[in-house]
């Protein structure tokens, strides 16, 4: 209790070096970047945005058809962009927490289920699910990191990992108990398609895009605005030096949790009505979530965001460049080289 | 200085573990185990062989992410490999399964040589290492759904043979043979674990384990080290996947690199101890038991519970329960407490 109050008598100087030493700590969780690395940045942003050009030449010379291209770009983006959103969740929790939640595309699954018994029920439209979900998994994900996660931080990566692996096949497992194996549907009623360069999307593909976007830019906000924000990129940057300044941090712990799970809750809903619905859906999300996560930066939020858009585009261009073969097959191919070549993601910086 | 000279041709730098107990509880096991089928009903019996199959699948991923302490979450690729080589061998060219069994090795040695490079070349470590293993076995499982080669999503059928054969493998459902297979390649695989533990290799990838730095200056190849450990490990792992097809007639791509592959050669060892001998043996010892228990549990409920009656999934979900309770409260797994508190008293 008298640490603190020491470390606030102490000398100037010593404030001073610990505040110049602060910038280079906070490499997660997106802290305005100082000059010199705005450069390296912009350097990157213009790597990712010349291989995507190629990426589209070789796509329109390879089908030789610009709709077909127009229409994978436009799928890949809108889909991305809900990637993204369950990236921001996963993302955060690495950052704040230190844990690889396996169990993320699990409590994605909850949200579809969700969605389904307020269709199927009541009859609501799908999105109307929203208000039910997001503060359901919100506690759902506080519930768990207080009472089954917090035993095993600070203990080795397996164990958390582990943990969480348990959890996710619990719940997918429950999941399947419950309902079955036969696919549901939570369609959107009059889902009406619109012309855009000749491709076509669906309202329900454009919303899903809309939504997931406002919601990862109100995460952005309440990181960097809000004093909850402030503490969780504290707690990220250095969890003993926050816990020094007065900050509880396992407060910080269970509220980051429950934010990220509450993320993977949101894009349950949003995609709902665009996928079959089963209690193995959540997997295959929670895949490709890890690929976006490794992609932006482990802790990286807007980089998970962006990695979730390239990696929409990744599944629809890969499907044109490998005709026979799963979509997901391009992604693992990215995936693999992200890691080999730059594990601390696109827009980290070197370890 | 005739002690100086002794320890020079006698060089240890690593304690020997002791290995006579051990081999000695491998031989007595393997003898009871062997007159099973004696006592044994056709469907306990069953039973037995499915412990076999788990606990060779977590004995070879204990040498690679329990000794070796590189974590694995993509042993399917080897399990898968050990399934098709043989499976493709048997029905496209005619081969022996024991023949297939061996190119299984081999592949799967080969491949985990590649993959495991790759991923010590880059210096993967942690949930990195663990997820770029994940991502090979999920690449292999997407590749075997879409390719001719191997039958595409539907797989390949043992085919029948009418006769009782040891060449192929192949015997009357429920025959004592199958057990007795089983086993002789689970306690080769324990023999294997005790004599590599107690091999420079194994002391060797202790070492590099508990402290790379300090092993590399010692002058342990740190690489080929790790390399031949997961080598070691992928091919245990790939003979599970032999004698799996041989012994259910049936695999495609999801029962061979589905990512619950993964999870069951991780399972048995987590819950009997990781990095111990005993614990992937007693940990599949309990959890194909209580499988057969909640599947009949599924099949028969007992009154207040007839909603459960055709589901599925109750299995795997005591599973994870299991899994969660140990990972929380005997981190060191079963056999790992057992033998903390038997040294303490």
């Amino acid at each position: 209790m008298t640490d603190p109050t020491r470390e606030h008598g102490a000398p100037p100087l010593d404030r001073g070096t610990v505040s110049t030493e602060e910038p280079p700590q906070t490499t997660q969780l997106t802290t305005p970047a100082p000059g010199g690395r705005r450069r390296a940045v912009a350097v990157r942003v213009a790597a990712v945005v010349a291989i995507a050009v190629v990426a589209l030449g070789l796509a329109y010379w390879r089908t030789g058809n610009e709709v077909v291209v127009t229409q994978a770009v436009l799928t890949g983006l809108m889909i991305g962009g809900v990637y993204g959103l369950v990236a921001m969740g996963l993302t955060l929790i690495f950052g704040v927490l230190d844990i690889v939640n396996f169990a993320h595309g699990a409590f994605l699954a909850v949200a579809l289920y969700i969605t389904v018994e307020m269709v199927g029920r009541f009859g609501a439209h799908p999105y109307l699910a929203l208000l039910v979900s997001v503060p359901l998994m919100f506690l759902l994900g506080a519930a768990v990191q207080r009472f089954i996660l917090s035993g095993a931080m600070g203990k080795p990566l397996e164990n958390q990992l582990l943990i969480t692996l348990g959890l996710a096949l619990l719940i997918d497992n429950g999941l399947l108990l419950f309902y079955g194996p036969n696919p549901q549907s939570a369609r959107l009623p009059n889902d009406t398609g619109i012309n855009v360069f000749g491709a076509v999307v669906t309202v329900g593909r454009l919303l899903a895009f809309a939504v997931a976007l406002v919601l990862a830019g109100l995460l952005y906000l309440l990181l960097q605005r809000t004093r909850l924000g402030t503490a969780i990129r504290a707690v990220a940057a250095n969890d003993s030096g926050a816990q020094m300044v007065g900050i509880d941090t396992r407060r910080i712990y269970m509220a980051t949790f429950a934010i990220g799970t509450a993320c993977a809750g949101a894009a349950g809903v949003l995609v709902a009505p665009l996928v079959t619905i089963e209690p193995t859906t959540g997997e295959l999300f929670n895949i490709v979530a890890f690929v976006v996560v490794v992609l932006g930066g482990m802790g990286n939020v807007v980089g998970a965001l962006v990695g979730g858009l390239l990696i929409g585009l990744t599944e629809q261009l890969g499907a044109l460049y490998l005709p026979g073969q799963s979509p997901l097959l391009s992604v693992f191919i990215v995936f693999v080289l992200v890691l080999f070549l730059r594990p601390q993601g696109l827009f980290g910086r070197a370890a | 200085m005739s002690t100086a000279v002794q320890s020079s041709e006698e060089p240890r730098a690593l304690p020997r573990p002791p290995w006579g107990r051990h081999l000695a509880a491998v031989a007595v096991l393997a003898v009871l185990l062997a007159l099973l089928p004696l006592v044994l009903a056709p469907a306990q019996q069953a039973v037995a062989v499915r412990v076999l199959i788990f606990a060779l699948l977590a004995l070879g991923w204990n040498i690679m992410s329990g000794f070796g302490g590189m974590f694995s979450f993509g042993h399917a690729a080897y399990f898968g490999i050990g399934a098709y080589v043989s499976v493709w061998l048997l029905v496209e060219r005619g081969v022996s399964p024991w023949i297939g069994m061996l190119a299984g090795m081999v592949a799967a040695a080969l491949f985990a040589a590649l993959i495991g490079f790759l991923a010590l070349r880059y210096r993967l470590k942690g949930a990195y290492f663990a997820l770029s293993t994940f991502a090979f076995a999920e690449m292999l499982r997407l590749l075997a759904t879409n390719s001719d080669l191997v039958n595409r999503a539907v797989g390949y059928n043992v085919p029948l043979r009418g006769e009782s054969s040891w060449a192929f493998i192949q015997f009357e459902p429920g025959a004592a043979e199958y057990l007795w297979i089983a086993l002789a390649l689970t306690v080769a695989a324990l023999v294997v674990t005790i004599v590599f533990l107690r091999s420079r290799l194994g002391r060797f990838t202790v070492a590099v384990r508990d402290d790379e730095d300090a092993a590399a200056a010692l002058g342990i190849p740190v690489m080929r080290t790790k390399l031949l450990t997961i080598m070691l490990s992928a091919a245990i792992t790939s003979v599970a996947g032999t004698f799996y097809v041989q012994y259910y007639f049936f695999v495609d791509p999801d029962v061979a690199f589905g990512s619950s592959v993964s999870i069951q050669a991780i399972l048995p060892a987590v819950i009997g101890g990781v990095a111990t001998i005993w614990g992937p043996v007693i940990g599949a010892a309990i959890l194909g038991p209580l499988n057969d228990l909640t599947a009949t549990l599924l099949r028969d409920p007992p009154p207040g519970l007839e909603f459960l009656q055709g589901r599925a999934g109750l299995d795997v979900m005591v599973y994870a329960v299991l899994l969660i309770l140990i990972v929380l409260l005997l981190p060191q797994g079963v056999y790992g407490a057992i033998r903390e508190r038997w040294e303490r008293r």
